[in-house]
């Protein structure tokens, strides 16, 4: 089992999240996170999901989200291949000496403070999921308060968009070799 | 044109060519039931809103077009889940009409609300809660669009109070454009070439035809493809029907309690063409062993069918119809090129040997007990043109086994979902679509009482058909589960015979009650039940409980594991492992 990401151009209709979600919970496919905002005036969302699966089922997952009235257009994102980032913002125990440890392992992450209180900082946090995570488990020895993460958002790179015919569109079947 | 939501509804389904809806009023439902008083079409009042849906799924099937039934809010709509259930896992056309409580008032617990849109989101190909009575026409002429385009489905329109009472200006859409819907059905000619080598080539083939050959209407095509080909075919419960049973190369159904033939050919197959079919679990039987040698040609109009349970070599998406049509011309032109049809006499001469070796067997002593498969028989004989519809269970797999379909939607039943119920109220769609056809429902005594109060629709609007129930007095597939796997440990499967009376129950409803309980007795019922024409027949056959369903293939094992008789099990000592079904 591994994660795939995959970005869906959906219609921005109501129940449009709550179909996505309830199909992959009917399939009993893993969401290891969703991220959705609106794309432009033309009425059209885009859900960037992480799931975990196998290949195989990925490939079922695509095909009837496809089913989908609502949904457009589907892209599997391949690693290396996407620019991938996700938003994390986390409150962190920072009083005394801890203070100044915690702003060195903000200037080596490249992250910002955003709240300053006698005890703790908050840091806003951008960049991909690993970078988050590595913070995360160094913080930790300081004690999080609390944290949230927006999930990973995604565009593959080079010069076509999700609309565009070039980009590999998921869930179409194969034509087998003569 | 002023039009309220209501009017605008009736002029759309006028529009989309609906001339009868099955249906029950209610509160959030009533300003819709006004303008049915003014409209051309017409309206069956049900008795239970499960079988108004029922009936709007027996309805599609007999006639190829979209069912539609309409409800109240809150219960009312909960009552068509599951025909909603059974349309979606059988991909039958139906709009389900549901009433809902004023847009003000949604989300707050109001009398009768019931979130049927989420409720129904799992169960129905697409559902929509209208918010505006200007939408009402355009929503409706895309739920008929989506119902019947690509893999048919059930979509539901949720109208609220204050919608239908709202007032628009009245336009019909001259089109329908969904930009996240659009259905291959043209199938890749580069893959029908492929595909129709590979035919050529093969030394065992077999068409697997499945219930999207009826929905597509591609019975005449497919008939051109077999005989054309030489290829034999098996037919599923869902495709009975779309292959002539009574021709040469028919092997008949498939599956967990298919005949030996059908199953074996599609285990020595060297080639399955699956036209239609998605490879249903109680088909394959454990997959890890199913048709271990073939190369696989999947035809659907489904991609998300298309390797879901079994790899395709060939791979082809589009309408049954079109592609069928198009192998055929293709494979016809290959084998005028390489001088004519293959000879593949040792396979065929196999089948034909299999199919005489291991018929479906019953015995019928001449002084009793009365056998179900004997009424079935009988009841062949004599109504060979009838539409026949079942409920779920023993009676239905008989009926499956041992009666001789020869034409396409002649055969309607609940495959999917297995809906015990589906019965009495199938046949009544099926009549009311079909008023100059004879329909006679084949029904369990289980399945007849959960849905036998449509009977008295069927007298009060002048629908009438004939219901057998193959009575045995109790549950009989679990009965059979139980005896054979659950080493004769019966539990909750007793009905009793004489409770309730169905004789009296029929004439409680408005129908004849008739009865047989000997085989003497038999042809001389059916008779009269078919000489009937003004009313519903209900005939009680009381047959033997201990007969039981075979062949059959347990669930989880092979096809190769096949059992014939019920010797041919080895008991089940420990009911922990006894499998699932």
């Amino acid at each position: 089992m591994s994660l795939h990401t995959i970005s869906v151009l959906v219609e921005d209709k109501p129940g449009v999240l709550t179909r996505v979600a309830g199909l992959f919970a009917a399939r009993g496919f893993n969401i290891d996170s969703l991220a959705v905002g609106p794309v432009g005036a033309d009425g059209l969302s885009r859900m960037t999901i992480v799931v975990q699966v196998d290949v195989k089922p990925l490939e079922q997952v695509t095909k009837q989200l496809n089913k989908l009235i609502n949904v457009i257009k589907i892209v599997e994102h391949e690693p290396g291949e996407t620019v991938e980032r996700e938003l994390m913002l986390v409150k962190v125990r920072a009083a005394g000496e801890n203070r100044q440890r915690v702003m060195e392992i903000a200037t080596v992450f490249r992250v910002n403070v955003v709240d300053v209180t006698r005890s703790t900082l908050t840091l806003e946090a951008s960049g991909k999921s690993e970078k988050l995570e590595a913070l995360i488990d160094l913080l930790r020895d300081f004690g999080v308060v609390e944290l949230t993460r927006t999930g990973r958002i995604a565009l593959a790179r080079g010069d076509k968009g999700i609309n565009d015919r070039g980009l590999r569109k998921a869930g179409g079947a194969r034509p087998a070799e003569e | 044109m002023k039009v309220t939501g209501a009017q605008a509804l009736f002029r759309a389904l006028e529009g989309e060519g609906v001339d009868i809806v099955f249906g029950i009023p209610g509160g959030a439902i009533l300003p819709a039931y006004d303008p049915l008083l003014d409209s051309k079409v017409r309206h069956v009042l049900c008795r239970h809103e499960q079988g108004a849906g029922h009936a709007a799924e027996g309805y599609a099937w007999a006639t190829g077009k979209v069912g539609v039934c309409i409800a109240t809010s809150g219960p009312g709509g909960c009552n068509l889940v599951t025909a909603l259930a059974d349309a979606k896992m059988d991909s039958v056309p139906v709009v389900a009409i549901t009433g809902q409580v004023a847009t003000p008032m949604v989300g707050n617990d109001a009398f009768q609300e019931a979130d049927i849109t989420g409720i129904t989101m799992p169960v129905t190909k697409h559902n929509v809660l209208v918010k505006d009575p200007a939408d009402v026409a355009e929503v409706m002429r895309e739920a008929f669009h989506i119902a019947r385009t690509g893999r048919p489905g059930p979509v539901l329109v949720d109208l609220p109070k204050d919608v239908l009472i709202g007032e628009t200006t009245w336009s019909w859409p001259e089109t329908v454009d969904l930009p996240g819907y659009k259905p291959t059905t043209k199938g890749n000619l580069r893959q029908v070439r492929i595909a129709a080598k590979m035919i050529l080539e093969s030394e065992r083939p077999v068409l697997y035809v499945g219930g999207g050959v009826v929905k597509a209407n591609a019975s005449k095509e497919l008939f051109q493809l077999a005989t054309d080909g030489r290829l034999p075919v098996v037919t599923t419960l869902m495709a009975r029907g779309a292959f002539p049973d009574t021709h040469e190369l028919a092997l008949g159904m498939p599956g967990m309690h298919g005949g030996y033939a059908a199953v074996t050919s599609m285990q020595k197959a060297d080639l399955l063409v699956a036209l239609g079919a998605r490879f249903d679990d109680r088909v394959t039987g454990r997959l890890s062993a199913f048709a271990p040698n073939a190369k696989v040609i999947h035809v659907d109009i489904d991609p998300a069918e298309i390797g879901k349970v079994r790899q395709a070599d060939v791979p082809i998406v589009g309408d049954a119809k079109d592609v069928i049509a198009k192998l055929h011309a293709e494979l016809k032109r290959r084998q005028e090129e390489r001088g004519g049809v293959p000879d593949r006499a040792p396979w065929l001469g196999q089948l034909r040997e299999w199919l005489t070796e291991h018929p479906f067997r019953y015995e019928q002593p001449a002084d009793g007990p009365l056998k179900p498969q004997f009424c079935i028989e009988r009841l062949y004989e004599h109504a060979k043109d009838a539409i026949v519809v079942s409920g779920v269970g023993q009676h239905q797999m008989w009926a499956s086994q041992f009666w001789k379909f020869t034409e396409p939607r002649s055969w309607i039943t609940s495959g999917g979902l297995g809906t015990m119920g589906f019965g009495v109220p199938a046949a009544l769609g099926a009549k009311a679509g079909k008023p100059d056809r004879r329909v006679v429902a084949i029904d369990g005594d289980g399945c007849f009482q959960m849905t036998a109060q449509e009977l008295t629709t069927s007298r009060a609007e002048g629908i009438p058909f004939v219901t057998a129930i193959i009575n045995n007095a109790h549950l009989g597939m679990v009965r059979q589960w139980q005896e054979l796997f659950y080493e004769e440990r019966y539990s909750q499967v007793y009905l009793s015979y004489d409770v309730p009376d169905y004789v009296k129950l029929a004439e409680a409803h408005g129908a004849v009650g008739l009865r047989a309980e000997h085989p003497d007795e038999v042809d001389a019922v059916i008779e009269k039940a078919l000489s009937v024409e003004d009313r519903s027949v209900v005939i009680d056959f009381r047959v033997d409980s201990r007969e039981m369903c075979f062949p059959m293939v347990p669930a989880g094992a092979s096809n190769d594991d096949i059992v014939l008789t019920p010797e041919g099990l080895k008991p089940v000592k420990d009911p922990t492992e006894a499998p699932v079904a």
